[in-house]
């Protein structure tokens, strides 16, 4: 049996890299995937974990979505920020949500954060790099507050405050120079927004709005555009075209209405 | 070679980011050459070389920071390096990338000024002079595909005007109120547009001190070429005034309680 | 790691010297727009390099004489230096003649200094925009080493692309029928053109990342003009250096910073 030409491995089937690398030494590179430039964040304060993400995805020097969500669903008190190529971190953070559910229901206890983490780390790993997620993730489960980053080559780190994306250096530096140990909600809120904040104006793949997303033992509050500090100016002109102005070369006008006539045939149903 | 400061002074090869950190560490190749690839080497990569140099504008003036180490790579080679030079009476120029360049145009600005002295028409040069020259100087070395490897920041206090400017080893001038090269621009750049940008005309001396100190401190933590140990310059009214080397008192115990990077507990 | 540089390095698999490069991108676009009897010239005035903005304030439009303002934007170490050697030839001609180079002229002297440079170029798009000795208003457009051409409305820089389609539309009106009985009209008025061109910043700030910070926008009127309510228009600042009847005129706007 020719069991080879009908065999395809799981996973990702890189028959074509080698065509691809050719196209792309004649002159036709690859399409573009769209990255989130961004500036993500994390950080622990007394009853939890704040993480923060700006708006901006980008495609090159284009702003692909001024006002994208970063932030991902993993569980209730689980959340996780990515930045990188928009497609991995969307569904690998989807395919990991996924597991967690069925890991939580097949044990039937609230999941862990670093379970979410090993998942993430081991999947990343497994593609070398190729999926190109850069993930802060953070949440709150039986052993406390949980924050971690995860590299697209799969190496995790577990720091009390993180941040990651274009904009990491700018929000980093405000965190170094403003994050104390045990900070209340307020503080800790105030601090990611100043974090985002220096990504947005300071980084160029950063911008829009703050996303941010508190999570605490009993509690996850999602703040959508918690700032808008960009909001849209009006336009000095408006632009609306006549009726009439796009030309055309032919006019067919076609009836979309269909008319039929409904004939009885045979008795009326008894319907007293 | 790269022209970008980030990517100064690292001939290991870490061509491949291994860690994942892109844009930040792109690094360049710095392996072997072919030894016959010219005759004469007109490019060249930085060899000792500074980093950050910070510079912002408050009420009486300019005030600049930098470290004092000139690195070899990743080596910590020349640990007592003053960065910071006063050029004139109103004027100090702070350099990073290559040293001995540096050391170059600091001889090329002395003779410029006994130069200028000698005239003793009653002209100084400024800091928008020395700005000016330093700019078609660097201009002219990249135009011969032969530069300076250095960025420079000019600041300087002359009839009741604050300067500030910066120039590169492509030529490249900007000013702003605050400014900063190398990992500075990425690292201390958002740090001291949040505290200057609008206070320029009522940020007092000390408010500036200490926005230099928190941004040395900050760039201390997160540029591994960088040094705890560092001059602040101070152009005013009252002319030049470059520090002692100073320190500032870090805190390495923020993640006491943490133990490993993944799932461990102990 | 000696398998890992294999994957970074060219196919050939041979290490070569990377040359330095001379050249940078500095973000930013311009644009300019001619009328009947005016001409605006517009930048925006940030300036950046990869992800990075330099700085928030570092003009790309620059006034020549009354009645000629150029627009620079690529690579700005280049650009500086052209406009000041430009400047000075502008001041040469001053001295021999005793009065203003003409706009026709100061293209042509533009388009000999760039193709003086043909192997190695200065990596700038100019736009020269002013009044010709006719009065009407122009705008000249130049490739970097020296081919250029009068045309009526021209942008340039890294949000070409999203704008120049927009000024063919609103301003030449492609791919517009007119109204039956209303035709296009020849020349747009000085406040449309200044309204398109303002909409046409804040649109390029929304959409491209290296486009921001502050709008610098120089109006010239020709000789005898009326103001066209120039006037009323906020922050307007005039520039006019001479007696020579052009009026020249600046108006700033901020845009977004992120």
């Amino acid at each position: 049996m020719a069991t080879a030409a009908v065999y395809s491995s799981p996973g990702f089937d890189f028959s074509n890299e080698i065509r691809n690398n050719f196209l792309a030494s004649k002159g036709i590179p690859l399409p573009k995937a769209t990255s989130t430039g961004t500036t993500i964040v994390g950080c622990i304060f007394e009853d939890g974990i704040i993480l923060g993400a700006d708006t901006r995805a980008t495609e090159g020097p284009i702003v692909a979505d001024k006002n994208c969500e970063k932030i991902h669903y993993i569980t209730e008190s689980i959340r996780c920020c990515g930045a990188g190529t928009a497609a991995d971190t969307e569904f690998v953070t989807n395919l990991i949500s996924s597991n967690m559910e069925m890991h939580a229901l097949t044990h039937n206890r609230k999941p862990r954060v670093v379970t979410a983490m090993t998942m993430l780390k081991q999947y990343l790993f497994r593609y070398q790099g190729h999926v190109g997620a850069a993930l802060v993730l953070g949440g709150v489960d039986a052993t406390g507050p949980n924050l971690f980053t995860i590299a697209p080559h799969g190496s995790t780190d577990k720091l009390p405050y993180v941040t990651m994306g274009s904009g990491s250096l700018a929000a980093m530096a405000v965190f170094e120079s403003g994050w104390r140990k045990g900070m209340s909600r307020e503080e800790a809120l105030t601090l990611v927004k100043s974090a985002i904040s220096a990504g947005i104006f300071n980084d160029l793949g950063s911008g829009s709005n703050v996303d941010a997303c508190i999570i605490t033992a009993n509690n996850t509050e999602m703040l959508r555009n918690v700032e808008m500090p960009n909001e849209r100016v009006q336009k000095e002109r408006t632009y609306v075209f006549p009726k009439g102005t796009t030309a055309w070369k032919k006019e067919e006008v076609r009836k979309l209405v269909v008319q039929e006539e409904v004939r009885l045939v045979g008795e009326a149903m008894d319907t007293d | 070679m790269d022209h970008f400061p980030m990517q100064w002074g690292r001939p290991r090869n870490d061509t491949f980011d291994a860690y994942g950190t892109y844009p930040v560490a792109q690094r360049t190749y710095n392996g072997g050459v072919d030894a016959f690839s010219a005759g004469v080497q007109h490019t060249q990569q930085p060899i000792v070389t500074g980093t950050s140099v910070l510079a912002i504008k408050y009420k009486d003036g300019v005030m600049m920071a930098a470290d004092n180490l000139a690195s070899y790579g990743s080596l910590a080679r020349f640990k007592d390096i003053q960065r910071l030079h006063p050029v004139g009476t109103n004027t100090v120029i702070g350099a990073g990338g290559d040293m001995s360049d540096f050391q170059y145009i600091q001889a090329l600005l002395d003779e410029l000024m006994i130069g200028e002295f000698t005239e003793q028409d009653g002209h100084s040069l400024g800091p928008s002079e020395i700005h000016e020259y330093l700019s078609h100087v660097m201009y002219a070395r990249r135009s011969k595909m032969d530069p300076l490897w250095n960025a420079l920041i000019v600041g300087g206090f002359k009839d009741g005007k604050r300067f500030l400017s910066y120039v590169d080893l492509l030529g490249t001038t900007y000013s702003a109120s605050t400014l900063a090269t190398g990992y500075g621009s990425y690292i201390a750049q958002p740090l001291l547009r949040k505290a200057v940008e609008g206070n320029e005309d009522t940020l007092t001396e000390d408010e500036a001190v200490k926005i230099l100190e928190q941004s040395m401190k900050v760039l201390f933590y997160r540029d591994a070429r960088s040094l705890n140990k560092y001059q602040i310059a101070k152009i005013s009214a009252d002319g030049v005034a470059i520090s002692e080397s100073r320190s500032v008192e870090t805190n390495w115990s923020f993640a006491e309680g943490i133990r490993g990077y993944g799932a461990q507990t102990q | 790691m000696p398998d890992m540089i294999a994957l970074s390095h060219p196919a050939s698999g041979h290490p070569q010297q990377r040359q330095f490069n001379p050249y940078s991108e500095n973000g930013g676009t311009i644009l300019a727009i001619s009328g009947a009897d005016f001409s605006v010239i517009a930048g925006d005035t940030r300036q950046s390099e990869g992800y990075s903005i330099q700085t928030r304030y570092a003009p790309k439009v620059f006034r020549l004489t009354d009645k000629a303002v150029l627009a620079v934007n690529g690579f700005a170490a280049d650009g500086n230096m052209f406009v000041k050697q430009v400047r000075q030839r502008l001041e040469w001609y001053r001295h021999a003649h005793a009065k203003d180079m003409p706009l026709r002229a100061i293209a042509r002297l533009i388009q000999t200094m760039l193709y003086a440079r043909r192997f190695f170029p200065y990596y700038v798009y100019n736009i020269l925009g002013g009044i010709e000795e006719d009065g009407s208003g122009a705008v000249y457009s130049f490739d970097p080493v020296g081919s250029y051409e009068r045309e009526s409305c021209r942008a340039a820089g890294a949000a070409q692309s999203l704008v120049q389609p927009f000024l063919d539309n609103q301003i030449y009106f492609k791919n517009q029928v007119p109204q039956p009985g209303h035709p296009h009209p020849k020349h747009l008025p000085l406040t449309t053109v200044i309204q398109l061109v303002i909409d046409s910043f804040t649109s390029a700030t929304e959409r491209h990342i290296e486009v921001g910070d502050g709008l610098e926008m120089f109006v010239v009127l020709a000789k005898g003009s009326p103001l066209y309510g120039l006037e009323n228009i906020d922050g307007v600042q005039e520039m006019t250096a001479t007696n020579d009847g052009e009026r020249l005129f600046v108006v700033r706007r901020n845009l977004k910073r992120d």
